[in-house]
């Protein structure tokens, strides 16, 4: 019984990774209406930026900051150079400029950080382990950040108007134009803000997993299926999706399906999900009409 | 018309053989002509396994050495290693222009467990020596089903026997736990405890994760709700350190066993904290070049004085460095021993006649030893354990059970 019980809070910390990656999914589907394949990669790279900031001498918040700032700065810059000519290509080269995005990332972290992996520090210590070493300080801390960056999100996309243009943008950007909203920025806005999350994202999960420049290949698989479970387009959904699959994964994994299959087990979470409820469990339906 | 020109053929051949053999077997050596030997590699120069490409280089210098010293019989060695990003599909497109276009003679000391599986099979329907693989699987020990494939390292399944010796004297009735990585690498280790455990393997917990999972604290909580207290942790770099920090923040004490592919205190134990490593047992074969009992070591003095010649630039604590060294001085001793004749097939039975070669890079007592009934050239290791600082050898020699 306590086997289940750590298992439980060990799937929520894991969880807890998934969730804040898949945030940065929802951002960038709710900006552009596409999935960015090369969103673990780009947070990645952040992740090194912070790094090397960290092993340069600054202080731990501001190398946070400072990180978030030069990503989201990075996410619009890569809108506004490799996207923007592509806004009337259709999805499957989109599809290979995310793909080729994700290994030129990739390679360039890389070759300028080497393979060999690396200690992220980590700004919630805790002395003693919690929980009778159930949980560290530092999960618990990373779970905290992700709700905090839920709330702010939720907040920023239901109750300020930039945050509905964004999603009138995304959503039906020709009557979006004509009611003045700047589709474009609001564009270059959205992978901005999705660079940053990811940013944080990465900060988060560098300490638990190590920092290499593939720390993000297995995560975003699952986050992906943490996505869907919950409703793309609803970070709410995302958050409680990348819970559940941290927990289904782990309690699956122990009792029902053994180890090897564990993978198997999130990939047939999103099929199953998208024959039977393609919103999410908490997406909404949405009709449009032509 | 066909047949009688094979009929020409085979005569012309058959009048020459006993005539002139020298220049017979000159024109039917691949690899070989009057001065040159070409032998073949491929390496992870570029991709994340690029750490390993410090062997390749190494190689390449310990040639250059053989070459600048008079070379094998008048011929120098032309060691032609390509990238291949340790990813399969690239090494079978460049072991194949090595054999077909380069023509090289035999290959040497390819590196990686899958992208040697990869070429194994055509090697051996092609007949070329594919000798001294960079890797521990315990496959490449298999003279029957590829005679033409032979490794050096001592094989994981060597390595997990000698902790299971370990463990059946000194915890017998410990409850045993492995973590593995779910392929061949990891595999081999199960292999090997159940070699030496036999009938108490079945009690044995076995738990398994895959390279693409993001952590192994499910793993972990796994193991120890079930009461283990002797873990062999059979991964790779990322994962092992994960696992010695999980172990240490469960507060968790298990006798801990750690994969000698893992054992790099750079990679592994500094980034795993060297605190939470504390006792964790491992083993090795190759004389560490951070240990400061081989400082008036005279093999490794000439290991030094190479790298400050070759690699001035070289980082003295990669052990990727002495591995090269010890594997290429194995190959000059199969070619010293070819005499004149570098046929394929005297390569193959020059590399599986190795008796007693000391290498001067291997720890005291352990010795390189082949037949063409043993294609494991390597099968003792020693014990270590981690101090806090450096890993302390203990106890003897310990070889690994017969095959």
């Amino acid at each position: 019984m306590q086997g289940v019980l750590h298992q439980i809070l060990s799937g929520l910390a894991t969880g807890g990774i998934y969730a804040s990656l898949a945030l940065a999914l929802v951002m960038i589907y709710q900006a552009t209406h596409h999935v960015n394949f090369a969103q673990g990669e780009m947070a990645t790279l952040s992740t090194y930026i912070a790094y090397t900031m960290v092993t340069a001498g600054w202080s731990y918040w501001v190398s946070f900051i400072a990180t978030v700032v030069v990503s989201f700065i990075m996410g619009v810059v890569v809108e506004r150079v490799l996207m923007r000519p592509m806004t009337n290509a259709p999805v499957l080269a989109l599809v290979g400029v995310f793909i080729g995005l994700l290994l030129i990332v990739n390679a360039m972290t890389g070759w300028i950080w080497d393979f060999t992996i690396k200690t992220f520090p980590s700004p919630f210590h805790s002395s003693t382990p919690l929980l009778g070493g159930f949980l560290s300080g530092h999960e618990l801390g990373s779970t905290v950040v992700t709700l905090v960056m839920l709330l702010c999100i939720y907040l920023f996309f239901r109750h300020t108007s930039l945050g509905l243009a964004m999603r009138a943008a995304a959503y039906n950007p020709v009557s979006s134009r004509l009611v003045g909203v700047r589709v474009g920025w609001m564009l270059a806005l959205g992978w901005g803000l999705a660079a940053a999350i990811g940013a944080i994202a990465g900060m988060m999960i560098a300490p638990i997993v190590f920092l290499d420049p593939n720390m993000m290949a297995g995560v975003l698989l699952y986050a992906f299926a943490g996505a869907l479970l919950g409703g793309i387009e609803n970070p709410l959904g995302a958050v409680i999706g990348g819970f559940a699959v941290g927990v289904i994964e782990n309690l699956g994994g122990a009792y029902v399906v053994g180890t090897e299959l564990k993978l198997t087990l999130a990939l047939v979470i999103i099929v199953a999900v998208l024959m039977i409820k393609p919103s999410g469990l908490l997406g909404r339906t949405v009709m449009s009409r032509v | 018309m066909l047949r009688r020109r094979t009929l020409l053929t085979g005569a012309a051949a058959a009048g020459l053989v006993p005539a002139a053999p020298a220049m017979l077997r000159a024109a039917e050596t691949p690899g070989v002509t009057a001065t040159e030997i070409r032998i073949g590699n491929t390496m992870p120069y570029s991709g994340p396994s690029s750490a390993y490409a410090v062997i390749g280089k190494m190689d390449a210098a310990v040639f250059e050495m053989a070459n600048d010293q008079g070379g094998f019989a008048g011929h120098k060695v032309k060691f032609l290693s390509y990238d291949d990003a340790y990813s399969p599909p690239k090494t079978v497109e460049q072991v194949r222009r090595l054999v077909e276009q380069d023509q090289v003679a035999c290959l040497f000391n390819t590196l990686g467990t899958p992208t040697n599986s990869a070429i194994v099979k055509y090697c051996n329907a092609k007949k070329v020596p594919q000798l001294f693989v960079s890797t521990g699987a315990a496959k490449w020990g298999d003279y029957k089903d590829h005679p033409w494939t032979i490794g050096w390292q001592p094989t994981y399944q060597t390595e997990a026997q000698i902790y299971a010796k370990y463990i059946l004297k000194e915890k017998p009735d410990g409850k045993i736990g492995i973590l593995y990585q779910n392929d061949d690498f990891g595999k081999d280790y199960v292999t090997g405890m159940k070699d030496v455990l036999g009938d108490k393997f079945a009690k044995v917990m076995l738990v398994s994760y895959e390279v693409t999972d993001p952590t192994i604290d499910s793993q972990a909580v796994q193991l120890q709700s079930a009461g283990i207290n002797v873990l062999l942790t059979a991964a790779t770099p990322k994962f092992a350190a994960q696992m010695i920090r999980k172990v240490a923040t469960m507060n968790w004490k298990p006798l801990q066993f750690l994969t000698n592919v893992s054992a790099s205190v750079g990679a592994v134990i500094e980034p795993a904290g060297p605190q939470n490593a504390l006792g964790i047992i491992s083993s090795a074969y190759l004389k560490d070049p951070t240990d400061p009992s081989w400082d008036k070591d005279s093999g490794m003095n000439d290991w030094r004085a190479f790298m400050k010649k070759h690699f001035p630039d070289g980082d003295l604590s990669d052990s990727g460095y002495v591995f090269g060294y010890g594997v290429t001085l194995t190959m000059m001793q199969v070619l010293k021993q070819c005499g004149s004749d570098f046929s394929r097939a005297n390569i193959m039975k020059q590399a599986t006649s190795l008796k007693e070669l000391e290498i001067p890079v291997l720890l005291p007592g352990i010795k390189v030893n082949t037949s063409p009934t043993d294609y494991r050239p390597i099968r003792q290791l020693q014990l270590m354990k981690w101090g806090g600082k450096t890993w302390d050898r203990f106890g003897d020699i310990i070889e690994g059970v017969a095959a």
